[in-house]
């Protein structure tokens, strides 16, 4: 038994044990603040995002800038992706709330000359409003057949501005006005980006975030607790949209131009691979996902032809190695240590 | 009769694609009784229960609480005129803690209105609830993940989700399957206190023994239709129920 104990070196035998750090914020709603560093590992993690895009925002190249706001766009994206599957409704078709928030918007602008300060609000609530009705109809479908629906819509609507050359037709709407400078749009993107992310976190955790959690989880059961589940759905539906729909309405203004690649299968495809890199179920998991992509993306623009190769690549190493997401894991490791113990 | 009896059942029948489910069942139940329904399986029980509750519509036929004809009506509006049920399998949010899936009925529109505006701290009206079906408060059973509780809690915390809704009609399917002796002899008292309380309650059970000993009348099906109804005595002399337990010669 002795000698069990030693390794070969002569050492005692150790593992590594894992403990919960001792604050119980976690579990109830009693804030620990009693001391400075408790504060600060609280608040730490919240602080994280709204200093670091700060900060990004100043020191980038204009270049990189751009790239900002494209990312902020995916984690917008991402995040309104995350809030319909959290709700049980697997969304294939993002680019449906892109593409409609970008032609509301250009329209807006285009035709009655309405300016960025009026078209980007109401192309996100009418945007958000029109994506619900498309989709009401099909909100009784659950899993893959809600997926499908959504995935064939924004090609759907592609065609028929195609067809009908409503909207610029294949021309698209150009010489749309811009946000005054890129400081406004920066400033714009990221301060709408954080509310998303803050408000529907805590929406989320609500109450009233729980029964779509619980639509998820089990339909009939919320059905059977007096809850008309499609009007939560709606519901749900309306916020996710119109995030997306604010997304579309500020890359419109941003390229000062929309045009039937708004309704491309990129907008659809990517803030899905975000969320499942990032981790889903947390917004912020999501938001990290397109933080990492979509720069990602860019650096292998060097690549030339291999990029997609490679952007694969990384894909499926994130999804192997941190199966669970990258926020997960980080979250997990945030709130353990670890120390060394001796086996006895 | 009909103003007498909360909850009457005329006519109704169910068709599953050429299978008959239901096939002309008559019955009621007054306020404040405490109904056993019993058949062997596949006689159609569960199906009365989600014909009743709005899972499953009827091919004919007419259901009616306290007078109102609620045939057809969605499950979420049937709960809120005062019907909860528990399904036979339990339907847990499995990845939320046992206090946090009660939240989601309390959240009803129906507790809503009877508590009047703004519960309060619902994770404290969770835990009390989940305490009086047994889930013992110092054993902190009740912040356990639904996945890893056992059977017996699962069926209890089945039982809390209905209780929450406040209902005068409570449907209990299969509660007391898959628990041991103990267990339902834990869970009796429960269901005696709702009676006290005044609540309805209908139960379709296969433990006979222990159905029989609350019940204050009992309904038996088979194929869909109702073959005996009185007290649990006259019942099971039933020529016919015999034979759709056992088999006719």
């Amino acid at each position: 038994m002795q000698n069990a104990e030693l390794n070969s070196s002569g050492f005692k035998k150790k593992r590594k044990e894992r403990i919960d750090r001792g604050i119980k914020v976690r579990s109830s709603d009693v804030f620990a603040l009693s001391s400075w560093r408790e504060m600060l590992y609280l608040s730490a993690p919240r602080l994280l995002p709204i200093v670091g895009l700060l900060i990004l925002s100043i020191v980038l190249s204009q270049y990189w800038q751009r790239v900002l706001l494209s990312v902020s766009v995916f984690a917008l994206l991402a995040i309104s992706w995350d809030i319909l599957a959290q709700s049980g409704m697997v969304s294939l078709g993002q680019a449906l709330f892109f593409g409609t928030g970008a032609y509301l918007a250009g329209n807006m602008n285009h035709y009655w000359g309405w300016p960025p300060y009026v078209t980007l609000p109401l192309a996100t609530i009418f945007g958000g409003l029109l994506c619900t009705l498309f989709l009401i109809p099909v909100l009784r479908l659950r899993g893959i057949y809600f997926s499908m629906v959504t995935l064939v819509l924004p090609l759907m609507l592609v065609r028929i501005i195609e067809a009908t050359k409503i909207f610029g037709g294949t021309e698209g709407l150009s010489g749309l006005d811009s946000l005054p400078n890129r400081w406004v749009e920066i400033y714009l993107v990221i301060t709408v980006l954080l509310a998303a992310l803050f408000g529907f976190r805590r929406l989320m955790n609500s109450d009233y975030g729980l029964v779509l959690k619980g639509i998820n989880d089990n339909d009939r059961s919320v059905m059977n607790a007096g809850i008309n589940i499609y009007w939560f759905k709606t519901q749900a539906l309306f916020i996710a949209a119109a995030i997306g729909a604010f997304a579309g309405a500020f890359v419109t203004h941003v390229y000062m131009f929309v045009g039937m690649p708004v309704y491309a299968l990129d907008y659809s495809i990517l803030p899905i691979a975000a969320a499942v890199v990032g981790g889903m179920g947390t917004l912020a998991g999501s938001m990290l996902g397109a933080f990492i992509l979509v720069p990602l993306s860019e650096l292998l623009r060097g690549t030339g032809g291999l990029r997609i190769v490679f952007y694969g690549l990384f894909l499926v190493i994130f999804t192997v190695a941190v199966p669970e997401g990258i926020f997960h894991y980080i979250q997990r490791k945030y709130h353990q240590f670890e120390r060394w113990v001796e086996v006895k | 009769m009909g103003s007498s009896s909360l909850l009457n059942v005329s006519g109704l029948y169910k068709n599953f694609g050429g299978v008959q489910a239901i096939d002309d069942l008559n019955f009621e139940i007054a306020g404040g009784e405490l109904l056993g329904m019993i058949g062997p399986n596949g006689s159609g029980k569960t199906t009365a229960v989600n014909l009743i509750t709005g899972f499953v519509k009827p091919t004919e036929g007419e259901i009616r609480y306290r007078g109102k004809n609620i045939t057809g009506w969605p499950p979420y509006k049937i709960v809120r005129i005062g019907i909860a049920r528990t399904f036979q399998m339990v339907k847990p949010f499995y990845q939320l803690p046992a206090y946090k899936n009660m939240i989601i009925p309390l959240y009803s529109p129906r507790v809503k209105k009877i508590v009047g505006g703004k519960y309060g701290d619902r994770d404290a009206v969770a835990l009390d609830l989940l305490e009086e079906v047994g889930f013992e408060r110092d054993a902190f059973v009740a912040y356990k993940v639904a996945s890893v509780l056992p059977q017996g809690y699962l069926k209890r915390l089945e039982l809390a989700k209905a209780i929450a809704l406040q209902p005068d009609l409570i449907i209990l399917d299969e509660l007391f399957s898959g628990l041991s002796l103990a267990e339902v002899a834990s869970i009796v008292p429960i269901i005696e206190k709702l009676r006290q309380q005044g609540k309805t309650i209908i139960m379709i059970e296969h433990r006979l023994k222990e159905l029989f000993r609350i019940a204050d009348r009992i309904i038996a099906l088979n194929f869909g239709q109702k073959i005996a109804d009185g007290q649990a005595t006259e019942v099971m002399d039933s020529q016919e129920v015999k034979n759709a337990y056992l088999g006719s010669e």
